[in-house]
C-alpha cells in the first residue's frame, strides 16, 4: 500500500527514532514486560507502522465493505441502514415461563429470538425419562412435543420475528415448521437460524445423539431441505464459539468452525447440489473474549478467509455465497464468580469488540451467568449495554473504523495465516470428520485450555478479581439469583403425558414407521419429522426412530487428554 | 515399612451435560500433583459410581457437574456412597457452577468439598491430598 520510497524514509525514522528517542527511555524507564502477547500468545510489537503491511494491497486484502474479500464486513453501509440483532439467549423452566421471558425481552427492544433448551431436550430425551429427573427446565427451555413449541410462541408472531433455535438436527426445527404449518404461515416466510452443527458439538460438549457419522448426514438434511423448501432460514450456524469456551487459541476458533463449514459444504455438493444453492444460507457463530483488538481482527479474518475458499476452493460465483455472516456472543468462561459486577464491564468491551469486528448478531451475558441462569434483572442490563454501544458510543457509524489501522491489519492478517495453516492440516488428515476420529482436534483445544490455565496460574494472564485485586468478602454474592422452582418440573412432565393421552395413536405409529423407513433408506429426513412433530411425537420418540434405524447413537468419546 | 501408595481419585461427570474443561484441568492438576486419577467419564450414574470406586479402591470420589440439576443429581451420588458398606468412608468432592447457598446445602448433606465457580486448581489439590492425610487412607 505504499510506494518503496516511503517505506525507506518510513524505515530511515524509525531507525533514527529508535536510536535518539527509543533506547535512552527505554533505558531510564524499561517496560512492564519482556514479551507482550495477546491472550491467545500471539507476540504484539511495541509500535506498528506501515512497515508492518508493506506486503498488502488495499483492494486485494481489504476493500470495501460489501465487497471481495469482506474484510471490512458484509453489507456495504454496516451498521447505517440496520443495526446488529440484539438477541440474547433465553430458555429456562418451562415453556410458559420461557414465553413470558421472551415477550419481556422483545418489550424491552430485543430484535430476534434466541432460544436454548434444557440438557435433556438438547439431548433428545423426553423430560419423564428417568435419565432427565432434575435437570428439566433447568438450562434452558424443555421441549417435548410441538406442544411447547406452541406454547414457546404463543402470542409471537412467526412472520415477524427471526428466531435462532439452539438445536442439532431435524427434531425443534420440524416441531417449529409444524407450527408454522398449523398457524398458516408459509414456510417462505420464516427467519431464523438452527444452529445443527453436529460436529463442533461432538468435541466441544461432547455430545452426539445418533453418533458423529449419521448425526453430520441428518443435519446436511436439514440443510438440505431448508435450501428448498425454507429460503429465508439459515440451516447451520458453525459454532466457534463452544471451541473456544473449550479452551481454544483465536485462530484456532475460526480456523475449526470453518472446517466444519468445509466438511458440509463437501457433503452438500458430494450430494450434487451446486454451492451456490446452499453457501448464501451458511451462518456462524463465534465467540469475543477478552483481548479487544485479538477478537476484532479475528472475526475480519473470518471474514475474508471464508471469502476466499468459498470462491477459490468451492468456486462460487454468487458474492452472496462469499459472505461470512455470524452471530457473536460474549465469552462465558471469562465471567467471574469473584466480585461478578465485573462481568457488566467484561462483557461490554467483548460486545464492543464484536460490533467493531462487524457482528450481524449478538448475544451479551448477564453478569450473574457464573453462577446461574440470569435473572430478569441481569438479563435487562445484558441487553442495555448492547444499546448503549449502539446507540450512545457513536462506534455505529461509520462502517470499519479500525481498518488501515498498521496493527489491525497486521494482526488480521496473521490470524488469517494461522488459521489457514491449521485447515491445511485438517485437510492432511482428510477432512475435519477424521480430524475428530482421530481426536486431533480434541488434542489441540486441550493443548491450549491448559498453556492458558498454566499463564493464569503464573500471573502471566490478569484476572481482576481471581489473581489480582482481590479482596477480602469476595466470595459473598452481591446479586439476586434465579432460582427454579422444582416444582416446573413435574409441570412439564404432567403436560407431555397429557399429549401423549390426546394424540391419534395410529397417526403417531405411522408417522415413526416413516421416520424408521426414511431413516434406514438415507432419505431426507425432514418431511417426515414435519408429519411426526405433527402428530405430536416426541423428541424421544423421533430421535429413538432414528436410533432404531441407525444403531444406537454412539457416544462422544471422552477421554483424558492432559 | 510399606512405600506409600499414590492417592487414588475417581473423577467423573453426572448428569447430561457434556462439558469437560473443568474435569480435564482438575484431572491434570492431581496428576501433577502425583495423584492416580481414574476418569468416569460423562454421565456416570449413581450406581457406576460405587461400582468403580469398589473396583479401583478409590480414595476419593470428585464429581463435576455443570449442569443445573445438581441439586438432584448429586445427593443421589452420595446417597448411593453411603448406603454401600463399602464405599461409605469415601469422601466425595464436587465441582462445578452453583451459587453459594447450594454449595452450603452439599456440605451440611456431608459432601466434603464442594467448589464453584472461581475455585483455584491448586486449593482444589491441596483440599484433597488433606482430606485423604486425615482421613488416614491412601
Amino acid at each position: 500500500m505504499f510506494k518503496d520510497e516511503q517505506l525507506s524514509s518510513i524505515a530511515k525514522v524509525r531507525e533514527e527514532w529508535e536510536l535518539t528517542v527509543l533506547r535512552p527511555i527505554m533505558e531510564r524507564w524499561p517496560e512492564r514486560k519482556e514479551e507482550f502477547l495477546t491472550q491467545s500468545g500471539h507476540p504484539v510489537k511495541r509500535v506498528y507502522t506501515p512497515e508492518d503491511i508493506a506486503d498488502k494491497d488495499y483492494v486485494r486484502d481489504i476493500s470495501f465493505p460489501g465487497w471481495y474479500p469482506f474484510t471490512r464486513g458484509v453489507f456495504p453501509t454496516g451498521y447505517r441502514a440496520s443495526l446488529w440483532t440484539r438477541r440474547l439467549i433465553t430458555g429456562l423452566a418451562t415453556p410458559e415461563e420461557t414465553n413470558k421471558r421472551l415477550k419481556y425481552l422483545i418489550e424491552q427492544g430485543q430484535t430476534g429470538l434466541n432460544i436454548i433448551f434444557d440438557n435433556p431436550t438438547t439431548n433428545c430425551l423426553d423430560s419423564d425419562n428417568p435419565l432427565c429427573e432434575g435437570e428439566v427446565g433447568r438450562d434452558g427451555v424443555p421441549c417435548d412435543t410441538l406442544r411447547d413449541v406452541e406454547v414457546i410462541m404463543d402470542g409471537i408472531d412467526m412472520r415477524q420475528v427471526s428466531t435462532s433455535i439452539i438445536h442439532s438436527g431435524p427434531f425443534i426445527l420440524s416441531m417449529y415448521l409444524a407450527l408454522a404449518e398449523k398457524r398458516g404461515v408459509p414456510f417462505g416466510e420464516l427467519r431464523g437460524t438452527l444452529q445443527n452443527d453436529v460436529l463442533s458439538q461432538y468435541y466441544t460438549v461432547n455430545m452426539s445423539v445418533l453418533g458423529l457419522r449419521d448425526g453430520f448426514r441428518l443435519s446436511a438434511d436439514v440443510v438440505e431441505y431448508c435450501r428448498k423448501h425454507v429460503p429465508r432460514w439459515n440451516p447451520i450456524s458453525f459454532v466457534g464459539y463452544q471451541i473456544r469456551e473449550a479452551g481454544s487459541t483465536a485462530a484456532q476458533e475460526i480456523a475449526f468452525a470453518i472446517g466444519s463449514a468445509v466438511a458440509y459444504s463437501e457433503e452438500l455438493v458430494g450430494r450434487g447440489m451446486d454451492v451456490d444453492d446452499f453457501a448464501t444460507r451458511l451462518s456462524f457463530m463465534f465467540n469475543c473474549h477478552n483481548d479487544f483488538f485479538e477478537e476484532i481482527c479475528k472475526l475480519r479474518a473470518a471474514r475474508r478467509l471464508w471469502a476466499r475458499i468459498m470462491k477459490e476452493r468451492f468456486g462460487a460465483r454468487n458474492p452472496l455465497s462469499w459472505l461470512l455472516r455470524f452471530h457473536v456472543q460474549t465469552a462465558g468462561s471469562s465471567l467471574t464468580a469473584q466480585q461478578p459486577i465485573n462481568n457488566i464491564i467484561r462483557t461490554t468491551i467483548q460486545a464492543m469488540a464484536a460490533v467493531l469486528g462487524g457482528t450481524n448478531s449478538l448475544h451479551t451475558n448477564s453478569m450473574d451467568e457464573c453462577y446461574a441462569l440470569p435473572s430478569e434483572y441481569a438479563a435487562r442490563t445484558a441487553l442495555r449495554t448492547q444499546q448503549i454501544i449502539a446507540y450512545e458510543s457513536g462506534v455505529a457509524n461509520t462502517v470499519d473504523p479500525l481498518a488501515g489501522s498498521y496493527f489491525v491489519e497486521r494482526l488480521t492478517d496473521d490470524i488469517e495465516e494461522e488459521a489457514r495453516e491449521i485447515l491445511r492440516k485438517i485437510d492432511e488428515m482428510g477432512g475435519m470428520v477424521a480430524a475428530l476420529e482421530a481426536g486431533w482436534v480434541q488434542r489441540e483445544i486441550v493443548r491450549s485450555a491448559n498453556e492458558y490455565h498454566r499463564k493464569m496460574r503464573d500471573g502471566e494472564i490478569t484476572v481482576v478479581g481471581v489473581n489480582a485485586f482481590t479482596e477480602e468478602g469476595d466470595e459473598e454474592v452481591p446479586l439476586e439469583i434465579l432460582r427454579i422452582d422444582p416444582a416446573h418440573e413435574a409441570h412439564q412432565v404432567k403436560m407431555l403425558r397429557e399429549v401423549r393421552e390426546r394424540r391419534d395413536e395410529q397417526a403417531l405409529r405411522r408417522a415413526l414407521d416413516k421416520v424408521k423407513e426414511d431413516a434406514s433408506a438415507h432419505r431426507n429426513i425432514v418431511p417426515s419429522c414435519i408429519e411426526a412433530a405433527k402428530a405430536y411425537a416426541s423428541i424421544e420418540e423421533i430421535s429413538g426412530a432414528m436410533k432404531e434405524a441407525l444403531g444406537a447413537g454412539k457416544e462422544s468419546k471422552d477421554a483424558f487428554i492432559c | 515399612m510399606a512405600e506409600k501408595r499414590p492417592t487414588k481419585v475417581l473423577l467423573a461427570k453426572a448428569g447430561l451435560d457434556g462439558h469437560n474443561r473443568g474435569i480435564q484441568l482438575v484431572g491434570k492438576a492431581l496428576r501433577d500433583a502425583g495423584m492416580e486419577v481414574v476418569y468416569g467419564g460423562l454421565r456416570i450414574t449413581p450406581e457406576e459410581v460405587v461400582e468403580m470406586s469398589i473396583q479401583e479402591d478409590v480414595d476419593v470420589v470428585g464429581i463435576s457437574i455443570f449442569s443445573g440439576g445438581l441439586m438432584t443429581i448429586i445427593p443421589k451420588i452420595f446417597r448411593a456412597l453411603q448406603e454401600n458398606e463399602s464405599t461409605r468412608s469415601i469422601p466425595m468432592v464436587v465441582g462445578g457452577i452453583l451459587p453459594p447457598h447450594e454449595a452450603e446445602e452439599l456440605q451440611s448433606m456431608g459432601i466434603s468439598g464442594v467448589f464453584g465457580p472461581g475455585s483455584d486448581l491448586e486449593e482444589i489439590v491441596g483440599f484433597i491430598r488433606q482430606l485423604v492425610d486425615s482421613q488416614g487412607r491412601g
